[in-house]
């Protein structure tokens, strides 16, 4: 039998995995295993007892609560994914528009930059959470908060709804419209990163690509759609999948699992709420990232 | 007649190209118009808000129900600050959760950085399929993994060491620093993800002769990470050190879930309404009081006050570092 030799290839992957250990450990520890105890928790029922948690098997009975008996849980869950998906392409086309004039040269650019950034460092949950308890407060409840947001943040839209309609636009596209204009502060606040992500592709485009198409006589709506955006289609996919991420931060679906477990101490229908919720994400992303990423287009 | 045919198409030409020339300056300077519309707009959206909560958090009690007040009271006054920074318990919380975001800022970094540079620089077997499970964490979801987190680090035992050392069942470490310093210290913690892909990103730019020559001149592996490679990562550096900052500052998931009961700012203002309820009310000129009803309108003033001097230090640290932020995303090889 040859003896072992320590080669300086193995010697590399041996550092390498030095380097990822700290990871590695947790990932582990941190993740696989609750990942897999969440599995087991999602079929079983939890009870806390002393020093630890008790479990025992009920099969499929979290999931069809889940699915079945409780009153919500379909509907938020369904009213999440829809506005996840009205959103993500209103996300998009306003951080993409935002980042090409963001990229032009004009007096103020730096302030103008600075301020756009400014939700990336001021998305907060409980800020909001507490913006909105404050308007309780001053209101009364919750459902007149929604009426009078609406009514505060939109002008009239009526006139305009009327114009379109009658100019013979498919009700669909006016109702996402208007849809779009009175979220614009959500839409605003939350494409931070996603600016900054199209700004820099933005700026890794060779300029001599430009000097060319201006050579050629290109318009600049042309240079858009055949040179800017091809280049920065790449991001797309970037862009979409870490939106529909950070979707889960605040949207009510989270706030129901954490509430099921931690205030009706239900841990395993949260688990099963929880699984639920990955599995319609997860179908999400794949169609996403499938359809996207055949389209894309890869300079190198 | 040559020369007339001559010097009229001359003209048609000289005339058509300064008309061309006319159009295109009026369409830049109509487009340039139309920017400035559309991004004052957008600033002011964005603005708008903070602004409002400035001019409430001046404003006195008796300009609530005044309907020609916009924007700038009539009678000034920084009682309200006074009382939001009670309500909120500000300095002390402030310096906990400065203290506790900077540590977790550091770890996070430090640890994705080594992941990240493992992955970029060696092979080893599995290590695509390790990269493909790191990205994962990203794509799953927080609440998937709470409820075996919360009890995990409920009765913490490390593969069992404290049972076997000391017969105890583990410690409990909720409500500690613990939690969130440890998945920091093993990059996974809050989006780390996403941090380790942005340092692979970058090492992977980075050219090879840097640490062979390194290797020539006697360097270890983890020397020449951090005399090296380290010092050369300064945008990435940056970059994450922001985020991870912003982040665990806002971040009130994990800060409920592990640390409900201290101290902090995320979960001091998911309470702040009616905290502040009962600090109006203890302080009221006969003393504490439940049964007094406080007008909301001041408990909403207050909770926007507080609001405001939760946010104020990270627009103070945005100030200086907002440079940064963008240029360096820019260059850090997010965009490959």
């Amino acid at each position: 039998m040859r003896r072992f030799q320590w080669t300086l290839t193995r010697r590399r992957a041996l550092l390498g995995i030095a380097f990822i250990s700290p990871w590695l450990l947790g990932f582990i520890f941190l993740f696989l295993i609750p990942l897999i105890q969440s599995v087991s928790f999602s079929f079983h029922k939890l009870t806390m007892i002393e020093g630890g948690y008790e479990l025992t098997a009920v099969g499929w009975q979290n999931f069809k609560d889940a699915l079945l008996v409780n009153p919500t849980f379909n509907r938020i869950l369904t009213e999440s994914v829809i506005d996840m998906i009205i959103n993500v392409p209103l996300i998009l086309f306003f951080s993409l528009f935002t980042a090409t004039l963001l990229n032009q040269k004009f007096r103020g650019r730096t302030a103008a930059r600075a301020i756009f950034f400014l939700p990336v460092i001021l998305a907060s949950s409980a800020i909001t959470a507490a913006e909105a308890s404050g308007l309780i407060n001053l209101i009364g409840d919750a459902n007149a908060i929604n009426e009078l947001g609406g009514a505060a943040s939109s002008f009239n839209g009526d006139y305009i709804i009327m114009m379109l309609l009658d100019l013979g636009i498919p009700n669909v596209f006016v109702e996402y419209l208007m849809e779009a204009i009175l979220r614009i502060y959500d839409i605003v606040s939350s494409s931070g990163v996603q600016i900054i992500i199209f700004l820099a592709a933005l700026q890794s485009i060779p300029g001599s690509m430009y000097e060319v198409a201006k050579i050629e006589g290109a318009t600049s709506y042309e240079t858009f759609w055949k040179i800017t955006f091809p280049m920065v289609s790449p991001l797309i996919l970037t862009n979409v999948i870490y939106t529909i991420i950070d979707s889960f931060s605040n949207s009510t679906i989270t706030r129901t699992i954490y509430t099921t477990a931690f205030q009706s101490l239900n841990f395993g229908l949260s688990a099963a709420m929880a699984w639920l919720y990955t599995l319609v994400i997860a179908i999400i992303l794949i169609v996403i990232g499938v359809s996207v990423s055949r389209r894309v287009f890869y300079y190198d | 007649m040559e020369l007339q045919k001559a010097t009229a198409r001359t003209k048609r030409a000289w005339l058509g190209n300064g008309g061309h020339r006319l159009r295109s300056k009026v369409q830049n300077a109509l487009w340039s118009l139309f920017r400035y519309g559309i991004i004052s707009g957008i600033c002011f959206v964005i603005i708008y808000p903070i602004i409002r909560k400035i001019a409430v958090a001046i404003m006195d009690k008796q300009d609530i129900y005044n309907p020609t007040i916009f924007l700038i009271p009539q009678n000034f006054t920084l009682d309200n600050i006074r009382t939001a920074m009670k309500v909120l318990n500000y300095f002390p919380t402030l310096g906990n959760t400065l203290v506790f975001v900077t540590i977790t800022m550091l770890f996070t970094t430090l640890s994705c950085a080594l992941a990240g540079y493992g992955f970029a620089r060696f092979h080893f077997p599995g290590k695509n399929i390790l990269f493909g499970l790191a990205i994962l964490t990203i794509l799953i979801p927080a609440n998937t993994l709470m409820v075996p987190m919360y009890l995990h680090f409920r009765s913490f035992d490390f593969l069992g060491i404290i049972h076997l050392l000391t017969g105890k069942e583990g410690m409990n470490l909720i409500n500690t620093y613990w939690p969130t310093t440890i998945s920091a210290l093993t990059a996974n913690g809050l989006k780390a993800g996403l941090f380790i892909y942005i340092f692979r990103q970058f090492f992977r730019g980075l050219p090879k002769e840097i640490e062979e020559s390194a290797l020539i001149d006697g360097a270890g592996g983890f020397k020449t990470f951090f005399r090296i490679m380290l010092p050369n990562a300064v945008p990435p550096l940056i970059t994450v050190l922001l985020f991870s900052f912003v982040w665990q500052y806002n971040d009130s998931f994990y800060t409920s879930l592990y640390m409900s009961e201290m101290n902090l700012m995320p979960t001091m203002v998911a309470s702040i309404a009616a905290n502040a309820n009962t600090v109006i009310q203890s302080m009221l000129p006969g003393g504490y009081d439940p049964n007094v009803k406080i007008d909301p309108n001041y408990i909403a003033m207050i909770v926007d006050t507080g609001i405001l001097l939760v946010i104020v230090p990270l627009l103070v640290l945005y100030l200086f570092v907002q440079r940064y932020f963008v240029e360096s995303v820019e260059r850090s090889g997010i965009v490959g």
